[in-house]
């Protein structure tokens, strides 16, 4: 997508977002992971103090704050902040 | 700017369901309702079910009353009447309201008391380890029809929605899932206006929500959100079956 804007040479911007993820309210169900549009997200290969591979986000800058992941989290776990426009080239 | 945070409702008690399960998604979405209304936690009474949502009353944080099984809406009943301007809702699961609670729910629609009730459908017995329910689809597999549900010997699916749509005490009957973050927004609205319903006394509101149960169906959470789609809703089509 990033890409196609390049070429196409537009003054593009994209909503910038950003996310805090409970580590120790995560059940680690991965659906924020699955959901994320701009594949931010991902399992740590650590454990919280349940034992649950929790949800971390990985690439924070291609977060565009449309909290799609907090909707389904079951557990209530993520914030989502928007923090301005960017341009995306 | 913050955009979503968790509810203030939502005690910071961690939930027992299992990881990636509905119940909990539908937990925080009444929550997020509840909150939104404002109309002060002193006005909201709920009615908890037994089941795997038995410890709702740990989670938000209202007022409560835990009924024996299958009895939330006979006891909502009471409730309502002795406060007939506070918001009074039941939360049950299939178990409750297309088995053993079935007489209840049916006598409290048809009488058309001023309640809400939330009714989620995981298709199975999911306390006691993921048995047949009424709801199971046919052909979908569980402990008790491990080839999948087959109509000569089990019978069919129960649409309960379409019974309760049936009845002229409700006002508002509808369908819903939470196995998308379309579907959680679709879902709030409903629980939002069953509410409001409840409270301006037009009768009886049910949201039907099609729920997963990934630990019994056997799948990861993803697997089971898409199960929802793929399969669950072709047995239970979303959306309103009746409006006001
Ligand atoms: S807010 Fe949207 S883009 Fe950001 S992590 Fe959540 S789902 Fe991904
Ligand atoms: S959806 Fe919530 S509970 Fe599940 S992995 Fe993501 S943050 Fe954790
Ligand atoms: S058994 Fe099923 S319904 Fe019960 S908490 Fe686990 S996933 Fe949820």
């Amino acid at each position: 997508m990033f890409h196609h804007l390049l070429l196409t040479a537009v003054h593009a911007t994209i909503q910038q977002g950003n996310v805090n993820i409970d580590n120790n309210r995560c059940k680690g169900c991965g659906l924020c992971v699955a959901t994320c549009p701009a594949k931010t997200l991902q399992l740590s290969n650590n454990v919280n103090t349940r034992g649950y591979n929790f949800s971390q986000q990985l690439r924070p800058n291609r977060c565009i704050g449309c909290a799609s992941c907090a909707l389904i989290c079951p557990d209530a776990c993520i914030t989502v902040f928007r923090t301005g426009l960017r341009k995306t080239i | 700017m913050l955009l979503y945070k968790k509810p203030s409702l939502l005690t910071d008690t961690n939930m027992h369901y299992c990881p990636g399960c509905s119940h909990a998604v539908v937990n925080k979405i009444i929550a997020e309702v509840l909150e939104e209304m404002n109309i002060g936690t002193e006005n909201i009474i709920g009615v908890s079910p037994v089941g795997c949502g038995v410890f709702i009353y740990n989670y938000i944080d209202i007022d409560w009353v835990e009924a024996a099984h299958g009895r939330a809406p006979a006891v909502a009943t009471g409730v309502k009447r002795m406060n007939p301007d506070k918001l009074v809702f039941t939360y049950q699961g299939d178990g409750e309201v297309t088995a053993i609670g079935t007489g209840e729910v049916i006598h409290a629609c048809n009488r058309g008391e001023n309640i809400a009730i939330i009714f989620i459908n995981n298709a199975v017995f999911g306390m006691t380890n993921g048995q047949m329910a009424p709801t199971t689809p046919l052909g979908m597999k569980t402990t008790t029809c491990p080839d999948g549900r087959d109509p000569q010997l089990n019978g069919y699916p129960l649409p309960m929605a379409q019974l309760f749509a049936d009845i002229q005490g409700t006002c508002y009957v509808t369908r819903q899932a939470v196995n998308t973050y379309k579907a959680v927004k679709n879902t709030k609205k409903a629980i939002r206006r069953a509410f409001d319903y409840s409270l301006q006394r037009k009768g009886t509101s049910v949201v039907e929500i099609i729920c997963a149960c990934p630990t019994n169906w056997k799948m990861t959470p993803v697997e089971a959100n898409k199960y929802i789609s793929d399969f669950s809703v072709k047995t239970f089509p979303l959306g309103d079956l009746k409006r006001p």
